[in-house]
């Protein structure tokens, strides 16, 4: 009868897991594995290629860290937003909505300007080792925060035709996962391409 | 005397026939019902199989004499490449998430897998894959640098043809698929077991299939950024692999194989699934050691991410790191030999069964056994250094995948057959298949092991007339045929008898798993009831009220 008793308790709590954020959690398993591979590759030319030096030289963490500031405070947004869903305040969490979506954007906006400024400065994929560590890196997060930034807009026009009338929606705190992990991944990124030449 | 109605063979049950309103093609390429798609997944991998065979046929054909012209230096190079990339991805990864996918929810008493549609992606991504990696051939030519790919040969500069890009965004598709896969399958056995059937409980395929899952959640990664990094190189003239600007070649390696060392678990943690499904079964007697079978899967598991550069011995990456690599390798026979001796104590003292499936599971303990031993050899890194890209290893791999891998996956094809289609495999025809694929694999692979310590290299089109050479390279080449007329006899028997062969019933071998307990093949809805779960072995404890398990359990 105790293991019975176990057994329906181990059961319980896995089913307390949603469906939709069990398995985002496993893609992001995996997906932070994904960009392990590229941020160690990043490190690892760092070591051994002395690209660090280009870095230095060309990048400016103190622009890309005023950026680097919106992004994370989207993460601060969406989370607002998730409470104001759980709390019924359907306006709050709109609002909530388009602010994270504005951060976001704001962060890719800064990550165009910042590729268009290096090509002017002939910095490319091709053109060195640490052109093509970096903006292979850089590039898939980007890419990350894009299909973030749409998933984020559907939630949006979702909610504006009153889709979440729940205090609990699995597709906002499934997004809202998503969200965090990009914005945690940027972390690693800027910390290891940024302030690795500062520091 | 059990309190649940189970239908007889033939009889439907009342929801199975209105339900599959979809008949014919489009009812099957727009299914999202795990056993449509479970059985699309197979066909898939044995049409894959069929190319990657023939392709091993013209390999065998080329190398059955010295200095022979059957093939040109390129082509080889492109058939070997296009051989070992088929198998793997193409047709041992498929047939293990097909089997799974017909099979995890039936088994935990489920009526689907979590998210059906997004298994039907993980389908097509893998169809779709398989065929870009083919469309190469007509686009100027297949890849030509070996399954793993090696760079910088990979590179621009010395793969000209579209080859490798093709092989690149057709694994990755395919790669994809399988991340999606592994997702859906985890979530599956997590949230949808049958109430009762607790992680304890649960049947050692499922659980091999879970940690397989766990294994392609982390390890496909790796591939997928190699592949991306390769085709950056390739299309934008990037640097990732270019070792004189900049680049690292033995990077890839590294990428590459931290991928390719749990894949090598991937496509033979399910096959050992299977035959922990299929002996205790055939034998009559409940699995040997269930906890430890469970949990040596799980060392596996684990180690299996530490071992990766044993597969570089011959790089030079010095003393300490071989050694380290070394003793991880053989820490991994291990927890292999306890799942060895857990199934030859299953079979001790039981009344065996040798049907088909059961000779196949028994053959797999033999030559799996051997390419473990060879295997150890190989993980002694000065043994390595010998032996490394001849024969020897050549012989190795086909032990463990094709007397590994290919041996379970037909135990669990015979022994599951009947529950897919409602008949019998033939019993006759099927021991004509097992003893043609024993007798024929040996031949072909275990003279290998000699022409290897002969110093025979692989992955050269031909070879000089040394003495024996010729004669051993022969009987490989006629060993090859045998297998070839031994994979014709069993396509032979599942045409024939699909159609024609003996009525199944719901459970023919007598087994013990949920998926007996409903027709065959099932409903689309899977169970109408699902019999009370009490132990390990529910329809033991259904067909034996005296004698159940659980009473027995402490």
């Amino acid at each position: 009868m105790n293991t019975e008793a176990q057994n329906i308790e181990a059961q319980t709590f896995v089913e307390s897991w949603d469906n939709n954020k069990l398995a985002m959690l496993l893609f992001l398993l995996s997906e932070g594995t994904f960009f392990a591979f590229l941020i160690i590759a990043y490190v690892y030319y760092h070591a051994v290629s002395n690209t660090g030096v280009e870095a230095a030289k060309v990048l400016d963490p103190l622009k890309t860290g005023i950026y680097t500031i919106f992004l994370l405070s989207s993460s601060f947004t969406v989370w607002i937003a998730e409470k104001s869903l759980r709390r019924g305040n359907q306006r709050a969490f709109r609002g909530w909505l388009l602010v994270t979506i504005i951060l976001g954007a704001v962060f890719l906006f800064g990550q165009g300007s910042e590729y268009l400024h290096l090509y002017g400065q002939d910095v490319t994929i091709s053109r060195n080792i640490f052109g093509t560590s970096f903006f292979t890196l850089t590039g898939f997060h980007g890419f990350h925060v894009l299909l973030g930034l749409i998933s984020l807009a559907v939630l949006f026009v979702l909610a504006l035709k009153g889709e979440f009338a729940e205090k609990h929606s699995s597709a906002v705190e499934t997004v809202a996962l998503y969200w965090h992990f990009v914005d945690w991944v940027w972390v690693v990124i800027f910390s290891v391409i940024y302030l690795w030449t500062v520091f | 005397m059990s309190d649940i109605p189970f239908p007889g063979a033939g009889e439907a049950l009342p929801l199975a026939g209105p339900q599959e309103k979809t008949a014919g093609l489009l009812g099957w390429i727009s299914s999202v019902d795990h056993k449509r798609i479970g059985i699309m997944y197979l066909l898939a991998a044995l049409i894959y199989f069929g190319a990657g065979g023939i392709e091993a046929l013209l390999m065998r054909i080329q190398l059955a004499e010295p200095v022979n012209s059957f093939l040109s230096p390129g082509v080889f190079d492109q058939i070997f490449t296009m051989h070992g990339t088929t198998m793997i991805f193409l047709v041992a990864m498929p047939v293990l998430t097909g089997l799974a996918n017909y099979l995890v929810p039936l088994m935990i008493g489920a009526s689907d897998v979590a998210f059906p549609r997004l298994n039907a992606l993980s389908l097509w991504l893998l169809v779709f894959g398989g065929v870009l990696l083919y469309f190469s051939f007509i686009a100027g030519g297949a890849p030509a640098a070996g399954w793993f790919n090696y760079a910088p040969l990979s590179e621009k500069a010395y793969s000209t043809t579209k080859g490798v890009d093709y092989y690149s965004l057709g694994l990755l598709a395919a790669g994809i698929g399988s991340v999606v896969a592994a997702i859906n399958l985890i979530v599956t056995i997590l949230k949808y077991r049958a109430p009762g059937l607790s992680i304890k409980r649960l049947p050692l395929f499922i659980w091999m299939v879970l940690v397989t899952q766990i294994l392609i959640l982390l390890a496909l990664p790796a591939l997928n950024a190699s592949l991306v990094m390769i085709l950056i190189d390739r299309t934008l003239s990037a640097h990732f692999f270019l070792p004189f600007s900049g680049g690292s070649a033995v990077l890839w390696q590294h990428y590459f194989w931290a991928f390719g060392h749990p894949e090598v678990y991937i496509v033979i943690l399910p096959a050992f699934g299977m035959i922990s499904e299929v002996i205790p079964v055939f034998s009559r007697k409940p699995i040997y050691g269930y906890e430890y079978v469970a949990a040596s899967t799980v060392a596996i598991g684990v180690l299996s991410f530490l071992v990766w550069a044993h597969h570089m011995f011959a790089v030079g990456l010095g003393h300490s790191i071989d050694s380290m690599f070394a003793i991880s390798s053989l820490l991994i026979a291990v927890p292999t030999g306890v799942k060895i001796f857990n199934w030859i104590a299953t079979m001790w003292h039981g009344s065996i069964r040798f049907t088909t499936s059961m000779l196949f599971a028994t053959g797999f303990l033999v030559v799996f056994t051997v390419g473990g031993l060879s295997g150890v050899s190989l993980a002694v890194f000065p043994v390595d250094w010998q032996v490394t890209d001849t024969y020897y290893l050549v012989a190795h791999l086909h032990y463990v995948l094709f007397g590994g891998t290919i041996f379970g996956v037909f135990a669990g094809l015979y022994y599951w057959f009947p529950k897919m289609t409602g008949r019998m495999l033939d019993e006759k025809l099927g021991k004509w298949h097992f003893w043609t694929t024993l007798i024929g694999f040996n031949m072909t692979f275990f003279v290998m092991h000699i022409l290897g310590l002969m110093g025979m290299t692989r992955r050269v089109y031909t070879y000089p007339n040394y003495p024996g050479w010729g004669t051993l390279n022969m009987i490989s080449t006629i060993g090859a045929v045998i297998m070839g007329i031994s994979s014709l006899i069993f396509i032979w028997n599942v045409m024939v008898s699909r159609r024609r062969g003996k009525l199944a019933g719901d459970n023919p071998w007598e087994a013990w798993s949920l998926e007996w307990a409903t027709t065959s093949p099932p409903p689309v809805h899977n169970f109408d009831r699902i019999p009370p779960i009490r132990s390990r072995r529910p329809l033991w404890d259904l067909a034996h009220p005296e004698n159940p398990d659980w009473k027995n359990e402490h």
